[in-house]
């Protein structure tokens, strides 16, 4: 279960990146965050988004449309 | 001046933002919102017909004229917008709240709504203050946040980024 959840569904680029750096700020370090997204472009945003600035990806899966990623506040 | 908010080796980037319609409104905003989200010190320098997109109600319209790139889905299809239809009254009016419709049903952000993020993000945004006199606009017209410069004052910026970029 991860310490929060973003409800980025509907939103385009680059909404889904902008919250998720918003919300980071409000999950301790080492907690983990899920992002819940509907924008195709967010599956390769996440990925660099986390390998830029340090935070890991350790989750990306996709069901019914809908992408979900599980981040570790690493960075 | 300010040295950055982060360390020495922090990455930088200048955007030189020169337009101020409303679709060439998004790509400076939308990279250096999103630059600032992954720790780049970001600075912006508006000048042209960039500069009245700092003011507090920055009228945002697109033009259909010399554009032959822009085909709006319509019915199924793609329409493309000749020339001479730009010069009928309203056209302009039109195609700019068709494109606004758009944008909102689409979950695209809002002008706005990107700048709002980048001055929240800490973005550094410069008004060229030569342009401010050309068109004779005031920093009280303009959001809180950006700061008046020059040529010189990117420069320096420019001279210590790893990104420079002319929109």
């Amino acid at each position: 279960m991860a310490d929060k959840t973003l409800d980025a569904k509907g939103l385009n680029c680059p909404l889904p990146i902008l919250k998720t750096k918003k919300m980071l700020n409000d999950v301790p370090r080492g907690g983990t965050l899920e992002v819940l997204a509907t924008d195709p472009g967010s599956v390769a945003d996440m990925a660099s988004f986390c390998r830029t600035t340090g935070n890991e990806l350790i989750e990306s899966t996709q069901e019914g449309g809908v992408f979900r990623f599980l981040i570790k506040h690493a960075g | 001046m300010t040295e950055g908010n982060g360390a020495a080796n922090q990455k930088k980037m200048t955007i030189i933002v020169t337009k101020g319609t409303l679709d060439w409104a998004y790509p400076p905003f939308i990279l250096a919102s999103t630059a600032a989200a992954m720790g780049v010190d970001t600075t912006m320098f508006f000048t042209f017909y960039g500069l009245p997109l700092l003011l507090k109600k920055p009228e945002l319209k697109i033009s259909t004229l010399g554009n032959p790139a822009m085909k709006m889905p319509m019915m199924g299809m793609h329409m493309g917008m000749p020339n001479w239809l730009s010069v009928l009254p309203g056209v302009d009016s039109m195609a700019s709240s068709m494109m606004k419709g758009m944008i909102k049903k689409k979950g695209v952000a809002s002008i706005e709504e990107l700048r709002e993020m980048a001055v929240e993000a800490d973005v550094k945004m410069i008004a060229c203050q030569m342009t401010m006199d050309l068109f004779e606009y005031k920093l009280e017209d303009m959001i809180e946040g950006p700061v008046l410069g020059g040529a010189a004052t990117w420069m320096e910026n420019a001279l210590k980024s790893d990104i420079n970029l002319y929109i």
